[in-house]
């Protein structure tokens, strides 16, 4: 077979050619990512705090969140946020289709962040929420000053890849038609036939969005170093 | 919005998601028997300290670690029948992409595995005078396998939430067999309802026999 790089010169039939088309969707697949890693740590982290606190039904909420968001595909859970919860509150039905993938996604990594999370607040020495809550902090603010600074540290490396599972992940969102990377990879595919063209152009921009990610993430990993802590510097 | 699950029998479960179900556990088993069998090897290949062997091994398990699920599955639909010269149909191309992609993920585990197990475990084979195959073969490896069942079973367990990744290429899956069934009925959120259950309760359960068995094995060792 023969290379033939010049499809992605070729007009898609709306006046763009197919190289516009694909860095529209690489900037799909960074949006989708972007916005579902913010509902994805926020939650996550929530979730994986409440799992530490000695309040039994925050404990319980936690671990129902987790168990349930962690076993069911995100597939079905895109198509559950697409399909099933607009029809059940019709004030839903109004919002763009991004936010479904949006939601679907962060709720699906914020069960796995919240485990991360939970596991960052453990690692740490029980004595050190003692002492805070001996000094006379509030249990929060045992966790805002104490625990969660350390905790956020040691977990940075799973978080990176969390992070990079994102945007691995975010590919799923072509079953709603959202156009992103992989949807211009099928559908790119079938205009053109020009399948491994098309998909070794895609692949290689995953390659290159996860590498930065995992790039910035060693930035803030090297900025946040305490010394002498677990994984920090001497 | 009213959610009515009256339409649901015998019949249409027979007919519509029997058939996804039995692929979906079908493509499971074999990517779960064929990925550990092969990561295994991967693994092996990794720890084998010779140049030639672990470079192969590690771009081979970077590579699919760094390319979305999908991605990969859209790959091997395409290719295969290049390869091969003629077309291979979903499911059957769905088997050897989850069993190649899932290699990756269980040699990873494989390899902690075989890396818990103590060095002196492999001296104490060596001073015994057995060769290097048989101190992993009736060694290492049944050791590294017993600790690391409790995380091969995990992964199995999103092994089968990825199956329903499948939609990519139209096979037939569990989830095929919900949608299908909610487009013929006229029905799709219910059953779109019934999926998330569905999955939920199998792998929901399935993980708590995982944790079980986590316990148990604990105590051993």
């Amino acid at each position: 077979m023969s290379w033939d790089w010049q499809v992605f010169l070729q007009d898609d039939g709306s006046g763009r050619t197919y190289l516009r088309w694909m860095m529209s969707a690489w900037g799909w697949t960074l949006l989708v990512s972007a916005l579902s890693l913010v509902v994805a740590l926020v939650v996550g982290s929530i979730m994986g705090i409440f799992r530490t606190t000695p309040v039994k039904a925050l404990v319980w909420i936690g671990n129902a969140w987790t168990e349930l968001f962690r076993n069911i595909p995100l597939l079905v859970q895109i198509f559950l946020w697409y399909h099933v919860i607009p029809s059940m509150f019709k004030g839903l039905q109004q919002v763009p289709d991004i936010f479904a993938v949006v939601i679907a996604l962060g709720f699906f990594t914020s069960a796995r962040i919240s485990e991360q999370v939970r596991a960052g607040i453990q690692a740490l020495p029980r004595g050190q929420r003692y002492a805070g809550l001996a000094m006379g902090l509030t249990l929060p603010q045992t966790y805002r000053f104490v625990l969660l600074p350390m905790a956020y540290r040691i977990i940075i490396p799973p978080l990176t890849s969390e992070s990079m599972n994102i945007i691995k992940n975010s590919s799923v969102a072509f079953a709603v038609s959202i156009s992103e990377l992989t949807f211009f990879a099928m559908q790119a595919q079938e205009e053109t036939s020009r399948g491994v063209e098309v998909y070794l152009a895609v692949t290689f921009l995953y390659f290159i969005s996860a590498f930065a990610v995992n790039r910035v993430a060693a930035v803030i990993e090297k900025r946040t170093q305490v010394p002498g802590m677990i994984g920090g510097g001497k | 919005m009213n959610l009515s699950f009256a339409f649901i029998d015998w019949g249409l479960i027979q007919s519509f998601i029997l058939k996804g179900f039995i692929f979906s556990v079908q493509l499971t088993l074999v990517a779960m028997v064929g990925g550990i069998a092969l990561g295994t090897v991967i693994a092996l290949m990794r720890l084998s300290g010779k140049k030639w062997l672990v470079l192969p091994a590690a771009f081979y398990v970077n590579t699919l670690r760094s390319i979305p699920l999908v991605m990969v599955i859209l790959w091997f639909f395409l290719l295969i029948p290049l390869l091969i010269g003629r077309p291979l149909g979903a499911e059957l191309s769905a088997m050897v992409t989850f069993t190649v992609f899932e290699a990756a993920y269980y040699s990873e585990i494989m390899r902690a595995g075989i890396q818990s197990v103590p060095k002196g475990q492999v001296s104490a084979g060596y001073a015994v005078g057995m060769t290097y195959q048989q101190c992993m073969r009736f060694i290492v490896l049944p050791q590294a396998f017993r600790n690391m069942l409790p995380v091969l079973l995990t992964q199995t367990i999103i092994l089968f939430q990825d199956t329903s990744l499948v939609y990519a290429v139209g096979a037939y899956d569990l989830l095929k067999g919900f949608e299908v069934a909610g487009k013929n009925f006229n029905r799709p959120v219910e059953m779109y309802l019934l999926a998330a259950i569905t999955y939920f309760v199998i792998c929901f359960s399935l993980s708590m026999l995982v944790r079980r068995l986590q316990k148990k094995i604990a105590i051993i060792r």
